[in-house]
């Protein structure tokens, strides 16, 4: 236990220095001065940037120069941008908690979709239901995420006007920035119209969970029918049977429970294809998360955000997956065998 | 296998969650804005360099600040250019025309902000200060911002006033070297607004003069509340504002910076006004009901100006065939598809110098031709025709509408060249006097004349590279100085008028069109009007 534990943590870590390593050999590859890359402080501004050159060592070897960067890093001294003069470390937390948020709807909403559409179609294998939502699946599957938002916006908001396609919230509505999730700031907040602006903001919400949703739920339904075909061809379950439970005791007893362990990590490895997908449809909403953020970055030659970003998001993402990792390998007991054999 | 009757419900579960967000879609359907808080939300082209026009002469800055944080000394009339009193309630001018006493607006109440309270109103000094920044090199404030003051400098205003004297706290006097009747005008324009002083001193106290430009302080009907680059500019409403207003409580700049995107977001009422709809954009926001397309010719002139210097061209009567040779209204179809309309002189008819019965040249082409041979100009005779590379309100596709001349000038026995140069190259060549012609034209931001007729005809206009036609006449630049010496409108319109006929006479440019100006909105949205003399105004803007 305690051994998987620290494999896990060794390896965040060392990928995590890696990374790090990475972001600060950014501000070297990228054009100009190292020291403005790093810190968004441009030369002219002589007392802040002499200030800056003895924080970050910039006169010292690389390695110490390295060293003082992840202090910096550590004390949340991220940089500031070229194209807006704000802090980097605000900045990118603003926009990945509005990232985050998207996604975890979009991820709920592929679970809400895909599950129950994959059980149907696992349970009944070799049937027209099965083969029709099989191809449904294909199809969502090879539609580019783009292309559906674009879709979706079309009809949904330019022909029926049903919802609105950019932004988070109207503009109208000034929610104070606390915990950075709109629906949650909203709630904390003490505006008069509270309930108006929640409202509103669900119908910001619907377009781009969707889009993203539509793309995750299909993967999600193509591998829970997977794993209840499997789970229902298996010895166990033609027991339960034979041992005179009804279908539906089987199913829930010894089916769900059975056919869901093996697809959570399956879909932990989707984290990534769905936060890259968020970020696509972040562009085309308009919608105030990280994605659009480095896009603008990278318009604006915006060195320090670039650098800042890309750090932030495969922090997130390495986090993320080796945690998740962790944690199926602790409440997982295939897979734990192993360590339960030589235990 | 008999799952099938715990397929149903899973199903069924799905289908459930399916019709929640349509019920979502539902109701919104019926109310899409209904429940927002009172605003007005306008989907502007791109980020503001500041918050202050006197820093940057881009619409973009202009926008979101001029007629909304700020307020002049004096205003125009949108309708008839007529200048308005601002916060200057009246003025007086000497006998000689040099000196100006303004007396100013009493209880006019500076902005409280989150950033700064005002302890005292509106006085002379804050006149004093906001003239003073970009008059005096040595002021403390000069330099802040990059010290930069193009649209002032342009006019030459800095020369102009030799000096600004605060008689007591609401009387101001402005001296002038030389009398100017331009000058209310340039006092009138985006770029000559009002700061707070009180403000300027406690920023200098902390040493953060810089802000004076990002956290604006004004009098104007909107306060600044916050800025999110490449997102949003919220302004809230000024409450102690001095003017009548409309009761709109925020005014959003949604910073949108495709255009296919600003008419989504007008179509779907995300956004309630919309900056510069594009040309191809026109015929589907005019087929919406729910949609308002306002056009009006702007205070532009697009035209054919011919080089004086060169033969033949140095000669009248070659200019007018020429002229003669070209059907204006065809081109108007053609390149601006109708949104202009002809040009018989250089000033558009928004203008107070535009005269209604002009007699113009017609399209003839068979005198054309007539008046070509009789002077000398043999059948087969060569010239060029310098087109823009670029589109320009008043020129929305120069390199067509060269093409069309060209034609047009093949029936009356002339071979025309068609020239192009890249931008910066196109326009140092056109100031070295290369061209034989060119297809190019004049935006004014100012509601006086004079903006047109001294920057695009007088002698002094060729150095400076605004005088295509290279066209010096010592009549002409009389006309313009003198008209000036005048301060009541129909003296100096005695002046413009026989500019105008001189114009036409001499021919030194052919006008050819006054391209409209465009504002989309939606239906619910009144009050909104389109400013010929420059930045949108949301003061009297309101939403029903």
């Amino acid at each position: 236990m305690g051994k998987i534990f620290l494999r896990h943590l060794s390896l965040l870590v060392l990928t995590l220095s890696v990374l790090s390593l990475f972001s600060f050999s950014l501000a070297f590859l990228f054009p100009g001065d190292p020291l403005t890359n790093l810190t968004g402080v441009r030369a002219e501004n002589q007392e802040a940037y002499s200030h800056l050159a003895a924080s970050y060592h910039i006169n010292g070897s690389l390695f110490s120069q390295y060293w003082h960067y992840l202090g910096q890093l550590f004390v949340g001294n991220w940089g500031i941008s070229f194209s807006s003069g704000l802090p980097l470390a605000e900045e990118i937390n603003r926009s990945l908690a509005a990232s985050i948020e998207l996604s975890a709807y979009a991820l709920v909403f592929a679970f809400i979709i895909g599950l129950p559409l994959g059980f149907v179609a696992g349970l009944k294998h070799h049937k027209i239901i099965d083969y029709s939502l099989l191809s449904a699946s294909v199809i969502g599957y090879s539609i580019p995420v783009f292309w559906l938002a674009l879709i979706l916006i079309l009809i949904f908001s330019l022909q029926l006007g049903w919802f609105p396609l950019s932004g988070r919230i109207g503009l109208l509505f000034d929610i104070p920035y606390k915990s950075g999730f709109i629906l949650l700031d909203i709630l904390l907040s003490d505006l008069p119209n509270k309930s108006d602006a929640f409202y509103n903001a669900l119908r910001h919400l619907v377009l781009p969970t969707l889009s993203i949703a539509i793309v995750t739920s299909t993967i999600v339904l193509r591998t829970s029918r997977r794993s209840v075909i499997e789970v229902m061809n298996s010895d166990y379950i033609q027991a339960a049977y034979a041992r005179g439970l009804s279908s539906r005791q089987v199913l829930l007893k010894h089916g769900v429970k059975n056919a869901l362990i093996p697809i959570l990590p399956l879909l932990v490895m989707q984290f990534t294809t769905l936060l890259t997908n968020a970020m696509i449809v972040e562009t085309i909403f308009s919608w105030p998360g990280i994605g659009n953020a480095l896009i603008q970055a990278i318009y604006q030659r915006d060195f320090p955000a670039i650098r800042a970003g890309m750090l932030a998001v495969s922090v997130l993402v390495l986090t993320f997956i080796i945690s998740m990792d962790l944690m199926i390998r602790l409440i997982d007991p295939i897979r734990r065998r192993p360590e339960n054999a030589t235990a | 296998m008999s799952a099938q009757l715990q397929a149903y419900p899973a199903l069924s579960y799905s289908l459930l969650i399916m019709s929640l967000l349509f019920a979502v879609a539902g109701c919104g359907q019926s109310t899409p804005e209904s429940a927002q808080p009172n605003g007005i939300i306008y989907c502007s082209e791109g980020n503001p360099t500041s918050f202050n026009p006197q820093l940057d002469t881009s619409g973009t800055t202009v926008d979101v600040s001029s007629h909304q944080i700020y307020d002049r000394l004096l205003d125009f009339n949108p309708l008839t250019g007529e200048i308005l009193p601002g916060l200057a309630s009246s003025w007086l001018t000497s006998k000689d025309g040099l000196t100006y006493t303004f007396q100013l607006r009493k209880d006019v109440e500076f902005h409280s902000t989150s950033y700064f309270t005002p302890t005292r109103q509106f006085t002379a000094d804050d006149v004093l200060f906001s003239f003073d920044r970009w008059r005096l090199k040595n002021h403390p404030y000069h330099p802040v911002s990059g010290g930069q003051y193009p649209y002032i400098s342009s006019l030459g205003l800095h020369h102009l006033i030799s000096n600004i004297e605060r008689v007591n706290g609401y009387r101001v006097e402005i001296t002038l070297v030389q009398p100017d009747s331009s000058f209310l005008a340039n006092l009138a324009t985006d770029f000559a607004i009002i700061l707070s002083a009180e403000y300027a001193q406690q920023l200098f106290q902390h040493n953060k003069q810089g802000l004076i430009d990002l956290h604006p302080i004004g009098t104007g009907p909107y306060k600044f509340d916050s800025f999110r680059q490449d997102r949003f500019i919220r302004l809230k409403q000024h409450p102690h504002y001095w003017r009548e207003r409309s009761s709109t409580q925020q005014l959003i700049f949604d910073i949108t910076p495709s255009s296919s995107l600003r008419l989504a977001k007008l179509m779907t009422g995300e956004c309630d006004a919309i900056a510069y709809p594009a040309h191809s954009q026109l015929n589907i926001i005019r087929k919406r009901q729910d949609l308002i397309l306002d056009e009006e010719p702007g205070l532009n002139v697009g035209f054919w100006a011919f080089n004086t210097t060169k033969p033949p061209f140095d000669n009248p009567q070659v200019r007018k065939a020429l002229a003669m040779a070209v059907d204006k209204n065809a081109l108007l179809e053609a390149i601006y598809y109708g949104s202009a309309i002809p040009a018989t002189s250089i000033v558009p008819p928004t203008s107070w110098a535009f005269q209604p019965d002009l007699k113009s040249i017609n399209y003839n082409p068979v005198a054309a031709a007539r008046l070509l041979r009789e002077n000398d100009i043999e059948e087969g005779f060569v010239m060029n025709i310098w087109a823009m590379p670029v589109e320009r309100p008043y020129n929305p596709n120069a390199m067509k509408m060269a093409e069309l001349i060209q034609r047009y000038l093949r029936d009356v026995g002339v071979r025309a060249n068609i020239v192009s140069y890249e931008w910066v190259t196109f326009r140092a060549r056109l100031n070295q006097g290369l061209h034989d012609s060119v297809l190019i034209g004049w935006s004014a931001d100012n509601g006086d004349p004079d903006n047109f007729y001294r920057p695009l005809l007088t002698c002094e206009a060729i150095a400076s590279g605004t005088n295509r036609a290279r066209w010096c006449s010592k009549e002409y630049d009389d006309l313009i100085s003198q008209a000036l010496q005048y301060t009541s409108q129909a003296e100096r319109a005695y002046f413009y008028n026989r500019a105008n006929e001189l114009v036409i006479e001499k021919m030194p440019l052919m006008p050819i069109a006054h391209a409209f100006r465009y504002q989309a909105y939606r239906e619910n949205i009144s009050g909104l009007q389109i400013n010929p003399y420059g930045g949108i105004q949301f003061r009297d803007v309101s939403k029903r």
